[in-house]
């Protein structure tokens, strides 16, 4: 039985709006086990990001509980958040914003470390942040260099370096290479796997791309509309969808090459507001093989197959299995 | 419209573009050559300066000047060099007979006009009828892209971003152009939305029988949509082949890198292959090759020599010292 | 480089950056680049050493400083070698005048953006991170400190206080809190939604770092083009305090005060007029090129 390092119960988020409140992540659960990935999938707007800065306690959540290493982040105090971040770092998307201008490459990686006053000495300091450039790949005559001299694919590294500084166990991904080329995205996509082995690193990994989501994942969670739609591990996703998103999302990635040909299923209309959404499934309005039931009544997370959740009322469980 | 399909509608030789500014020049289209024929849809694929878009605005004659400038080259358009026309016979051709859709659908609609007036106004602009018959005219183009008449007077923000590409489409599809030069049209747009774009696009490409060029980073797409293939790098054309040639048989190291660096949906990798290095700098290019640094194979050679065009028979193209001495001359 | 692990290094040692060089020097070196700054900054550098030479040019005695040394033979005379600017009604030198008079503005428009600026930044950086009560709070004072016309909030002020150089300090300093507090509070907001400040935020870092640290860095090149254009209006609104009266008083050589007593003259003698009416012009004129030019530097992708 693997150890369990972080498992969400329950988790809500609604935000307030002059229109009512935004159900961003809407009673989620799942759980990540130690030196795994948990590929979180979805759209625009389905609140995979929010769920990454909720878990990490930089949104406060609405309701629910995020048990990690055994104790529930969301009723720690101060105090308690400012240990829990040197365990539970973040890298960011975009690696232009996440980086102040202002700042050098040696004054971003040092900022951790100052901040929680990991470093003895001057010397100690340079020392460690010059190993960690070294750890991702930044050749050390870049330490006064500042982000906007550098291309994303340095940047990405340097954002990285900071989130390595605390040694955490625990990284939220947000996206960390769409917004890079993909001759980069591959680099950085080795360099975490690499990471992820030799810290022995656990990875929330959040992304819309299909294909990075299932290089990287254990396990994979398909998210749509603040709802978790469908988990399990990696290549039963792709091998055997069960819900219809998971099934269109699936069929409308370009696939790159020419004697691979799928049926596509093209989705009608745009991902409904998360606004006051409908008491159904989130999906119904889009869905090709809605019935009555699915308008009224909002399908729960069930478990399909021992790893394997779907919600979805044509789905039943096998119990034989 | 005259139907030879074996007629060049684009030809593009040795086009160079570069920007002249106070901290260098940047060369962003270096040699670069293409050739489009009619109701043939290229996929110009490269990544982040690799001068896909200052290519797309040199066909336009829309590069800004200063700080950019055509340096020379020919850019040959049903019969007439582009390169050499002035701004207002330019204007006639712009929207009329090549149109372009812009990646970001948030920022190339007027926030300000209802969309139907937006068509109309490039329909009045390149046709001779009256206003109410542009407007008819428009509200069959959205019509024609999935949108309903009742939302033509709308405004931008009233739409989503995948309503608001179809909105743009419709624009660059009202006066029937020969050639449509795409940039990156679903990049800003989700998954499921992007099937839907590009659905459409083929679609009414092959309904318009228009010539398009699908710029683009996602060979995904290239292989979903387009004819023929192009690979672009530090400016130039490094190799161009027909699509199921170039996907099944590519030849450049920079192309066979570029399949190595993306994550196979079909199969189980442990290692994705990626290029090492980073990005050619337009403004500091290396002497020889411009892959040459990045290069696994690059020899003494290719740090010194500029590769030409090399043609390996059947129409693949490519732009790699490794094959000068076997290419048919 | 790392030989003991799979990661490789992938840069090239040759194309990437590597000097140390100082942001200062790259904004200094675009700023350089623009002739009208060039022009501005020189004309500056040119009262500047004009103010701090004033006693050599234009020495006091043991009974009058420099400015007021009076020779009721000579009065209003024009231009000559001997007096490059002419003289005035008592006889003073319009030259030594003008050259004293440098360091009045020069020290208003200093004083003045000290105090506006501090507080404007202080106001605008808590009301900008906070939002909510403290927001409103702070921002609704700057509004109706903005609804009421600088100059006439100036005269309230210094009408209030003794009429003099202290009092025009502090009431054009109040009146223009309210631009940098705007300025500032439309930065921060801004700059909160910004990665960075999650991603320091997720490093434990405090509120006072986040402000100190990672705002206000970025949100300096608006301060300081506020500061400099401020300046220009700081003079020009103590000017014109002293040109109504309620401000520096005579015999102090202040530009505004000296084309006040010098109206009534104006037909018959221009000169009087002429040359602290340049001056005041001259150095508006120069630091608003300065700001404009230092904007440009600040942000090379506005230009491009």
């Amino acid at each position: 039985m693997p150890d369990v390092l972080m498992e969400v119960r329950n988790l809500k988020k609604y935000f307030k709006t002059k229109r009512g409140p935004l159900h961003a992540v809407d009673g989620i659960n799942f759980s990540i086990n130690k030196g795994e990935t948990l590929g979180l999938v979805g759209e625009s707007g389905c609140g995979k990001s929010t769920t990454g800065r909720v878990v990490l306690r930089l949104i406060d959540a609405t309701d629910g509980e995020v048990i990690f290493d055994g104790e529930n982040i969301l009723d720690y105090n101060k105090t308690k958040v400012r240990t829990f971040r040197e365990n539970a770092q973040i890298i960011f998307q975009d690696p232009f914003a996440s980086l102040n201008p202002r700042m050098s490459v040696f004054e971003i990686i040092a900022e951790p470390l100052i901040i929680n006053k990991k470093a003895q000495s001057r010397q100690d300091l340079r020392k460690q942040v010059l190993k960690l450039m070294d750890t991702v790949g930044l050749v050390a005559r870049l330490e006064n260099a500042y982000p906007h001299e550098l291309d994303g694919g340095r940047r990405q590294r340097i954002g990285i370096a900071r989130s390595l500084a605390l040694k955490p166990s625990f990284i939220v991904q947000d996206e960390p290479v769409s917004a890079l080329d993909v001759s980069i995205q591959a680099q950085i996509l080795n360099l975490m796997e690499e990471l992820q082995k030799e810290m022995k690193l656990t990875y929330l990994f959040i992304s819309h791309d299909l294909g990075v989501i299932k290089h990287v994942s254990t396990n994979i969670a398909i998210m749509y509309l603040g709802k978790i739609v469908e988990m399990s591990d990696y290549s039963s996703i792709f091998k055997s969808p069960l819900h219809p998103y998971t099934k269109a999302l699936l069929s409308a990635i370009p696939i790159p090459s020419v004697d691979i040909k799928r049926e596509r299923i093209i989705l009608e209309g745009d991902v409904p507001s998360p606004i006051s959404p409908p008491p159904g499934c989130r999906f119904y309005s889009r869905c090709f093989e809605r019935m009555d039931i699915c308008k009224d009544t909002d399908p729960e997370l069930i478990e399909y197959a021992p790893n394997r959740q779907v919600a979805c009322h044509l789905i039943k469980p096998q119990s034989n299995v | 419209m005259p139907n030879n399909d074996n007629e060049l509608l684009l030809d593009i030789k040795d086009l160079t573009i570069h920007y002249i500014t106070e901290d260098g020049t940047v060369c962003a289209v270096n040699n670069l050559n293409l050739s489009i024929k009619r109701g043939e849809t290229v996929g110009l694929v490269g990544e982040t300066g690799a001068g896909k878009t200052t290519t797309a605005l040199g066909i336009m004659q829309l590069v800004p000047n200063p700080p950019g400038k055509i340096i020379g080259g020919e850019i040959n358009f049903a019969g007439e060099n582009l390169a050499a026309k002035n701004e207002a016979a330019m204007r006639t051709i712009r929207g009329k007979k090549i149109s372009m859709i812009f990646q970001d659908p948030m920022t190339s609609l007027n926030p300000v006009i209802p969309v139907r007036d937006q068509i109309a106004e490039v329909i009045l602009l390149h046709e001779n009828v009256t206003a109410a018959e542009g407007l008819a005219k428009a509200e069959e183009m959205l019509e024609l892209v999935g949108i309903r008449s009742e939302r033509a007077k709308d405004y931008p923000h009233q739409f989503s971003g995948g309503m608001r590409q179809r909105v743009v489409i419709a624009i660059a599809l009202a006066c029937n152009p020969e050639l449509l030069i795409a940039d990156e049209p679903t990049t800003a747009l989700d998954v499921t939305i992007q099937a839907q774009v590009l659905e459409l696009m083929k679609r009414l490409k092959s309904e318009f029988n228009t010539s398009m060029i699908m710029i683009t980073h996602d060979l995904g797409i290239v292989a979903d949509i387009c004819d023929k293939v192009a690979i672009m790098y530090a400016g130039s054309v490094v190799e161009m082949a027909d699509k199921y040639d170039l996907f099944r048989n590519p030849k450049h190291p920079y192309t066979i890198g570029l399949f190595g660096s993306i994550p196979d949906i079909e199969k189980d990798e442990e290692m994705l292959k990626p290029i090492k290095g980073y990005m050619a700098d337009p403004a500091n290019l290396p002497a020889g090759c411009p892959f040459s640094p990045r290069c696994e194979l690059a020899t003494a050679e290719c740090h010194t020599k500029k590769p030409e065009n090399i043609d390996l028979g059947n129409n693949h193209f490519v732009k790699c010292l490794q094959y000068a001495n076997q290419g048919g001359e | 480089m790392s030989t003991d692990k799979n990661i490789e290094i992938m840069d090239n040692p040759e194309t990437a950056p590597s000097k140390k060089r100082s942001q200062l020097y790259d904004i200094w070196r675009r700023f350089s680049k623009s002739k009208t700054a060039m022009l501005g900054l020189f004309i500056m550098v040119v009262l500047i050493l004009l103010a701090l030479t004033a006693d050599i040019i234009a020495p006091g005695d043991e009974r009058r400083p420099g400015y007021d040394i009076q020779n009721l033979q000579n009065t209003f005379q024009p231009p000559s070698l001997e007096h490059p600017f002419g003289t005035d009604n008592f006889g003073r030198d319009i030259f030594a005048r003008v050259a004293h008079g440098s360091r009045i503005s020069l020290q208003v428009g200093l004083v003045v953006v000290s105090i506006s600026m501090f507080a404007g930044v202080a106001l605008g950086a808590v009301s900008g991170f906070f939002s909510g009560f403290v927001d409103n709070f702070i921002m609704r004072t700057v509004d109706i400190l903005l609804a009421i016309p600088n100059i006439l909030l100036a005269i309230a002020i210094a009408s209030a206080l003794r009429p003099g150089l202290g009092s025009v300090m502090i009431a054009v300093g109040i009146s223009a809190i309210s631009g940098y507090a705007r300025i500032v509070r439309a930065s921060v907001l801004s700059l909160r939604e910004q990665e960075f400040i999650e991603a320091a935020r997720s490093v434990g870092a405090s509120n006072f770092r986040i402000i100190t640290k990672h705002i206000l860095p970025n949100c300096m090149a608006p301060i300081i083009v506020q500061a400099t254009m401020g300046m220009a209006s700081a003079i020009s609104v103590a000017a014109a305090l002293s040109f109504i009266g309620i401000g520096i008083q005579p015999p102090t050589p202040e530009w505004g005060a000296m084309l006040a007593e010098s109206r009534r003259f104006i037909r018959d003698h221009w000169h009087m007029v002429m040359f602290p009416g340049v001056a005041i012009a001259l150095i508006i004129f120069a630091l608003n090129m300065m700001g404009d030019g230092l904007r440009d530097a600040f942000d090379p992708r506005l230009k491009k």
